[in-house]
């Protein structure tokens, strides 16, 4: 039987997950708390938290905020301030390789490179979200009207996609053949890497929040609707002339946030009451963990094993969930 | 789209359009200075002179995003939905959002965003678009630039400020002219932006729970488009002229346009009739704002649908309408639909027949 530890929290999750084998909680209102022998908070930024990400290495948390500086929090309680663009709102921060992190504000970009060199990537309209490449140090950015690559490490030339309207949140497929984000508009684009042709995912009754590959990169996993919508990637053409996959259905509830299991073809999805299911890919079998709560579940993370998961809510309920005792 | 969304989760939203100069630094500074017990994240255009050390003022450069809607006048502020989403995260850290737009701004898009973006409209409300303007150089501004006309044609609240740098006539023919393009906004006078602030703020504007009335130089008591001056004490002094104010209340058919000699001017129309049939009323209006919603800046209505005991208020900029029941009819109250339109290059004598089409037989 799984079992939910509850873990105290203060504010808006805007993340959970772990670092190493420590849950993490990162809060709107400043709080960083580090669950795991006891709990330990961090207050890294002066006021608010507005993002935060797992370092590559998998022990690092950066976090971003509204004093416009950027952390790395450590789960023995100690950060260290990585960039500073004074009276910014750094609201996009994403985990490169080789301790590189991105960030950006407005129409900019920065890739902070781990030996301090930094590299300034100005886009004519909207930074909207950006990812690292699984290999390399590639960086891609979602703006107005498309994405653009931008090779951090090199000055070459960026490539340039172009999809007319406002894209958001964006990440690569695993295998790095597919390029995807969220829209203003409620669907997702996609660009196949090889030739950029365009892919439309849509049908959502709400904006595409949250988004994870599963373990295999088969399916892309997204909030937005009334069941988490999995989309195949298994295929050269990706999910184009595909349907996908429709996990945890509950009439009259958005799912706001998904978590794919690391190892098995399992998705955890969290629900807009505060309840939380797990379902399998395979046949649709669900084992609910976590009944409603008192706000919509913000964020969701497994553990490396994928014994725990570790989730919070917009009300700032947050908790570890344990599958095996 | 409804009335009845949860008002006391949503955050109130205050629009402070204006030019250069006119006078929204000053109300700024005083919104976040003076001691009101309201707290305010504020999203400026730029940090400027507002000297104010707050980690709640955030500086938004505009970034306009057109809907894939096919609607060509949709179009929200993208960097608005991001800071707005924010500031969600801290929502304990304040009461209220004012945004300032820059002096060239169309207040449009800002108002869609909180119209158009399910998840700003889930946790924010618009509240009311407020429009200062410098008696001094207005004139001039309303001669040279549409946005100057649109700022004033689409605000609820109007701050007639620097009065002191005007002579009394002068003053007068601002407010006649100011009057012209929008009779329905709420006037006030002042010198350095000496509004009292809950003249200002927390208006209601956009709700329609408190659509109350649609008379321009109000005649009863509830809610009238007065204007006041430094030295109000908020009894309704009507010291404005009464010039436009000619309307038969108890006739169907009455118009009145205001004219001006520039063809393409901002100008209102208010449509009355009695009992409406809806059946015809809901397919006129959504042809209306589809076809014409580019050049309607704002829309308001009072409506009295024939065997429905309920008012029914409606509202729109642009393509966007939302309209819901308010509450029932009073006895003394009569049952009269009153529509006004405020827009520019509008073909009011089609709008005034095709609206006199869908009166109940």
């Amino acid at each position: 039987m799984p079992t939910v530890a509850p873990v105290n929290v203060d504010g808006f999750v805007v993340r959970a997950g772990f670092l190493n084998d420590h849950a993490f909680f990162a809060s709107g209102e400043g709080d960083v708390v580090i669950a795991g022998q006891g709990e330990t908070t961090l207050r890294p930024h002066k006021s608010g938290l507005l993002a935060a990400e797992v370092a590559a290495d998998g022990v690092g948390l950066i976090t971003s905020g509204d004093d416009g500086c950027i952390y790395r929090c450590s789960p023995d309680g100690s950060f260290e301030l990585v960039a500073e663009r004074p009276r910014k709102w750094i609201d996009l921060i994403a985990a490169g390789p080789s301790g590189a992190v991105a960030f950006a504000s407005g129409r900019v970009a920065w890739v902070r490179l781990a030996d301090g060199q930094e590299k300034e990537f100005q886009h004519e309209r909207a930074v909207g979200g950006l990812a690292f490449a699984p290999k390399g140090l590639r960086l891609a950015v979602s703006r107005y009207d498309g994405a653009t690559l931008w090779w951090a490490g090199t000055d070459s030339a960026p490539a340039e996609l172009t999809w007319k309207g406002a894209h958001l949140g964006i990440s690569f497929s695993p295998d790095s053949k597919f390029l995807v984000t969220a829209m203003q508009e409620n669907a997702l684009h996609g660009w196949r890497l090889s030739d950029s042709k365009d892919m439309r995912m849509s049908g959502y009754p709400a904006k595409v929040k949250s988004f994870s590959w599963s373990a295999k990169g088969r399916y892309l996993a997204t909030s937005g609707a009334n069941a988490a919508i999995l989309w195949p990637y298994f295929g050269k053409n990706g999910p184009m002339g595909q349907s996908p996959l429709q996990l945890g259905s509950r009439q009259g509830l958005l799912v706001t946030a998904v978590s794919c299991h690391p190892v098995e073809d399992v998705t955890a999805v969290g629900y807009q009451d505060g309840s939380i299911a797990m379902c399998r890919i395979e046949d649709k079998a669900e084992v609910p963990l976590r009944g409603p709560g008192e706000g919509p579940v913000s964020s969701i993370g497994w553990d490396r094993d994928g014994f725990r998961l570790a989730f919070g809510t917009e009300a700032g309920e947050a908790g570890v969930i344990s599958l095996k005792d | 789209m409804s009335a009845t969304q949860d008002a006391q989760a949503q955050i109130p939203v205050t629009v402070l359009t204006g030019y250069l100069g006119a006078g929204k630094t000053t109300l700024l500074n005083r919104i976040l200075t003076e001691s009101h017990g309201q707290r305010y994240a504020v999203i400026v255009n730029e940090f400027g002179e507002v000297g104010i050390d707050n980690d709640l003022l955030v500086e938004s450069d505009e970034e306009i995003f057109e809907m894939n809607n096919g609607c060509i006048c949709c179009t929200v502020r993208g960097d608005l939905i991001r800071t707005v989403q924010n500031l969600m995260k801290r929502k304990n850290a304040f009461d209220a959002i004012i945004v300032e737009t820059t002096g060239v701004a169309d207040p449009a898009p800002v108002a869609q965003t909180f119209f158009m973006d399910d998840d700003v409209r889930a946790s924010a409300r618009l509240d009311a678009v407020v429009a200062v303007v410098d008696a001094r150089h207005v004139m001039q501004r309303l001669e040279d630039t549409e946005e100057a006309e649109d700022q004033v044609a689409f605000a609820d609240v109007i701050l007639i400020n620097k009065t002191d740098l005007v002579t009394p006539e002068e003053l007068a023919t601002v407010e006649a002219r100011i009057r012209s393009i929008n009779p329905y906004a709420i006037l006030h006078r002042s010198e350095r932006c000496s509004v009292e602030l809950g003249q200002v703020l927390d208006r209601g504007a956009f709700d329609l729970d408190r659509i109350l009335s649609l008379d321009p130089h109000f005649l009863g008591d509830s809610d009238p488009a007065h204007v006041c001056g430094p030295d109000c004490d908020h009894d309704h002094h009507h010291d404005h002229d009464h010039h436009h104010h000619d309307h038969d209340h108890h006739g169907h058919g009455h118009h009145h346009h205001h004219h001006d000699e520039n063809p393409h001017s901002v100008k209102s129309i208010s449509l009355t009739a009695g009992d409406l049939n809806p059946d015809l009323f809901f397919p006129w209006i959504s042809q209306v704002t589809q076809v014409q919603g580019p050049n309607i800046l704002r829309l308001k209505g009072i409506l009295a649908f024939k065997d429905d005991p309920q008012r029914y208020v409606i509202q729109g900029v642009h393509m966007i309408v939302e309209g819901d029941h308010q509450r029932d009819w009073k006895a003394d109250e009569p049952r009269q639909s009153r529509l006004v339109f405020i827009g520019r290059d509008l073909n009011w004598d089609v709008l005034e027949q095709s609206f006199q089409a869908c009166i109940a037989q």
